[in-house]
């Protein structure tokens, strides 16, 4: 906690956090605060916005036809409940423990960001927005952001690096048949960071029309515990599913981490169940020996970055250190600040896995049960084969190991990128063009 | 405004701008644009052409609050090596030439890195006057309310259109020095003309207590400062000076300043 008596005024906001960590649950933590993380560090013109999401949140939650519509939405719209697929002939490679796939790849627009971006959009329209603007990187939350304002008739402006748009030529389309505006930020890197830095400086014109909807469980609260409140549906559903299938509670529980959001979203169905290992798998890059990574948890410190106090990838002047992952939705410095919280206690691990281990594990499901994973979900699975090994070792019946792995994508938008790693285009073809400009993300 | 026992180097400043007839004026420059002994360079500049308070903001790699001009120049800055210590060394080289309290403005993350202690220690040891801190609001700044009571240092928080009369009460009772007046829901960038909410920023801050408060954003012009003159204590300039830096040099930065100067005396 960073509050202290010398902060004039400021000492009679109620202590939800501390009631939350007294109570034993992990489940449910209302921020603002993760232990030592989360809070707002952000200008003050925003403050009043973020206050007026927090009480539209709140309001919303407790009323049942705001959770009755985002059930429908879910049920009718996104395709859920999301299947639970045991993958039998991949588990032959994770030492024979059986592991199982949560689906978020068969939702509409192919990944789990169309939780967030419809329970955001709803309560948008609850504050009178006319207007959401959000960030992206390879274009999966922007394509999100720009199919909820679609259907629910919002005006959506997309901020997406200069050298994303170029490298993701195919989902800028996708957002402008959308009906989506997309703007190319070539200030600072030009990627992720400086989309959200660029999508902050809109909404501190445009506040009182516009919502930022961003996409991921970070930034200034209420946002990491608002994210991961419309996730959490992936981890209720995954508890209730391997209970149903196998009678059990898996032996552990593997998602990659960007920002956080699938991973908090499936972790959190299993908080409070200890004897499930949780396992984020962070963007190791080239390695982490290397300076090209987005191995954050790992490798970071703690500092502030886009309105939350987390793990950061920072020099030692407090400058954030560019990020470098194959798949462009991990490629980012900083990370939600409950998965800091969840490391500093223990109850998570984070573990870095590297470009071409995801990529390993990408093609031996392809190969092995018939699904193109997205090359962000390709790190959890790499990381489920290590897991499997582990808690396999010297077990008479590895059977009796069980993993539930967050699929969080589809891989239909990496299919370049993948052809270009497996040398599989001629060399002259556009699509080697645009696989090997995915390849030096 | 708390910590009276702390004798505040900017609201000295202030007050004797206003002792004088006239709205105190504030420029902005970017730390190591062009590089350290040209921003050093620049503020004296400024100063002697009638600046009474400098701004030094530390070139960040996340600049949320700030426009292109800034942001260019601090991308500049930082590709020819600024190192955030070398905030110092400015600091010192503009109170070893001049009188006018030097503030340095900085997102919060480069502070916390250094240790929120250690840079306040030493920005007190270069003379230096305060932070102004635009990321950094008065219910995260435990360590900075005692770092800067414990080293005598301003803390300059910011107000806005939008901030409710409970922040903005809470708001003023945490700053020292001055408050700042942020006079439009934006980022930093000259305007052709300042904001009528500006004024009712400045208002509500009055009401809420503020003795002196001091208006940015979109401030370029000596007759932005002279209409300002009428309700705030004093007027910010920034981009429009590092446009200035940047296309025509140091001296061209001093007669920005006279020409800004010329717009504070109060009718």
């Amino acid at each position: 906690m960073t509050q202290s008596p010398e902060t004039p005024d400021a000492g009679e906001k109620p202590d939800t956090a501390d009631a939350f960590l007294s109570s034993g649950s992990l489940r449910h933590a209302p921020g603002p605060y993760f232990g030592n993380y989360g809070g707002r560090w952000m200008p003050e013109s925003l403050i009043a916005a973020l206050d007026e999401l927090q009480d539209t949140f709140d309001k919303a939650k407790a009323d049942p036809e705001f959770i009755a519509q985002v059930a429908e939405l879910n049920r009718n719209y996104s395709g859920r409940p999301s299947l639970l697929t045991e993958a039998k002939r991949f588990s032959a490679h994770a030492g024979g423990a059986r592991i199982f796939l949560k689906r978020e790849d068969l939702n509409h627009t192919g990944s789990h960001k169309i939780n967030n971006v419809l329970g955001q959009a709803l309560l948008a329209k609850r504050m009178g927005k006319t207007r959401i603007i959000a960030e992206t990187g390879a274009g999966q939350h922007g394509v999100a952001s720009a199919t909820a304002a679609a259907l629910l008739g919002l005006e959506c402006v997309v901020y997406m690096g200069a050298e994303d748009t170029r490298r993701q030529a195919l989902n800028v389309a996708r957002m402008e048949l959308l009906g989506a505006t997309v703007i190319p930020v070539t200030a600072g890197s030009q990627t992720l960071k400086d989309a959200i830095n660029e999508a902050l400086r809109d909404w501190v014109a445009n506040v009182h029309t516009t919502h930022y909807l961003l996409g991921t469980a970070a930034g200034a609260h209420p946002f990491p515990a608002l994210v991961r409140y419309f996730h959490e549906v992936i981890g209720d559903e995954a508890r209730e599913q391997i209970l149903a299938q196998t009678g059990r509670l898996p032996d552990a529980v593997c998602a990659c981490i960007g920002g956080g959001s699938n991973a908090i979203g499936i972790f959190h169905g299993f908080l409070d169940d200890p004897s499930v290992e949780l396992y984020g798998f962070e963007a190791g890059g080239e390695g982490v020996d290397t300076d090209r990574h987005a191995a954050t948890i790992t490798l970071g410190r703690p500092g502030v970055l886009h309105g939350a106090r987390s793990y950061l990838m920072q020099d030692d002047d407090g400058q954030t250190i560019e990020s470098h992952s194959i798949s462009a939705g991990l490629d980012y410095p900083g990370v939600g600040p409950e998965h800091s919280y969840l490391s500093d206690i223990g109850r998570a691990k984070y573990e870095p896995v590297t470009d071409s281990e995801a990529m390993d594990a990408f093609r031996l499901l392809c190969r092995t049960e018939g699904i193109i994973p997205a090359i962000e979900s390709s790190h959890a699975l790499a990381g489920a084969l290590r897991v499997g090994k582990k808690l396999t070792s010297g077990k008479q019946n590895p059977q009796d190991v069980i993993i539930v792995v967050n699929l969080s994508g589809r891989g239909d938008k990496d299919v370049a990128t993948a052809a270009e790693w497996f040398d599989l285009l001629d060399g002259n073809s556009p699509e080697a063009e645009i696989g090997a400009e995915g390849e030096q993300l | 405004m708390n910590s009276a026992a702390i004798a505040s180097k900017s609201a000295a400043a202030i007050e004797k701008a206003r002792s004088e007839g006239r709205t105190a004026l504030i420029g902005y420059l970017p730390a190591g644009y062009p590089d350290v002994q040209g921003t050093i360079d620049a503020a004296v500049a400024l100063a002697e052409n009638g600046a009474d308070v400098i701004e030094i903001g530390i070139p960040y790699s996340d600049p949320v609050m700030d426009g292109q001009v800034i942001q260019t120049a601090t991308v500049q800055a930082l590709e020819n090596g600024f190192r955030v210590h070398q905030v110092f060394d400015i600091v010192a080289g503009i109170t070893s030439r001049c009188e006018a309290a030097v503030l340095v403005m900085t997102y919060w993350n480069p502070v916390m890195r250094m240790g929120v202690d250690d840079f306040s220690r030493r920005l007190a040891e270069a003379g230096g006057a305060g932070l102004i801190t635009p990321d950094l609001i008065p219910d995260e700044a435990a360590e900075w309310f005692e770092a800067s009571d414990k080293y005598g240092l301003d803390r300059v928080f910011l107000v806005a259109p939008s901030s409710t009369p409970e922040r903005m009460a809470m708001t003023v009772k945490a700053s020292r020095g001055f408050v700042y007046a942020v006079s439009i829901m934006g980022v930093t960038g000259a305007r052709t003309s300042v904001s009528s909410a500006a004024q009712q920023v400045v208002e509500a801050a009055h009401a809420a207590g503020a003795e002196r408060v001091c208006v940015g954003l979109g401030v370029s012009k000596a007759e932005h400062v002279r209409e300002i003159g009428a309700y705030a204590e004093g007027a910010i300039v920034g981009t429009a000076l590092v446009a200035t830096l940047g296309a025509e040099g140091v001296e061209a930065v001093g007669k920005l300043a006279a020409e800004l100067h010329s717009g504070t005396t109060k009718n």
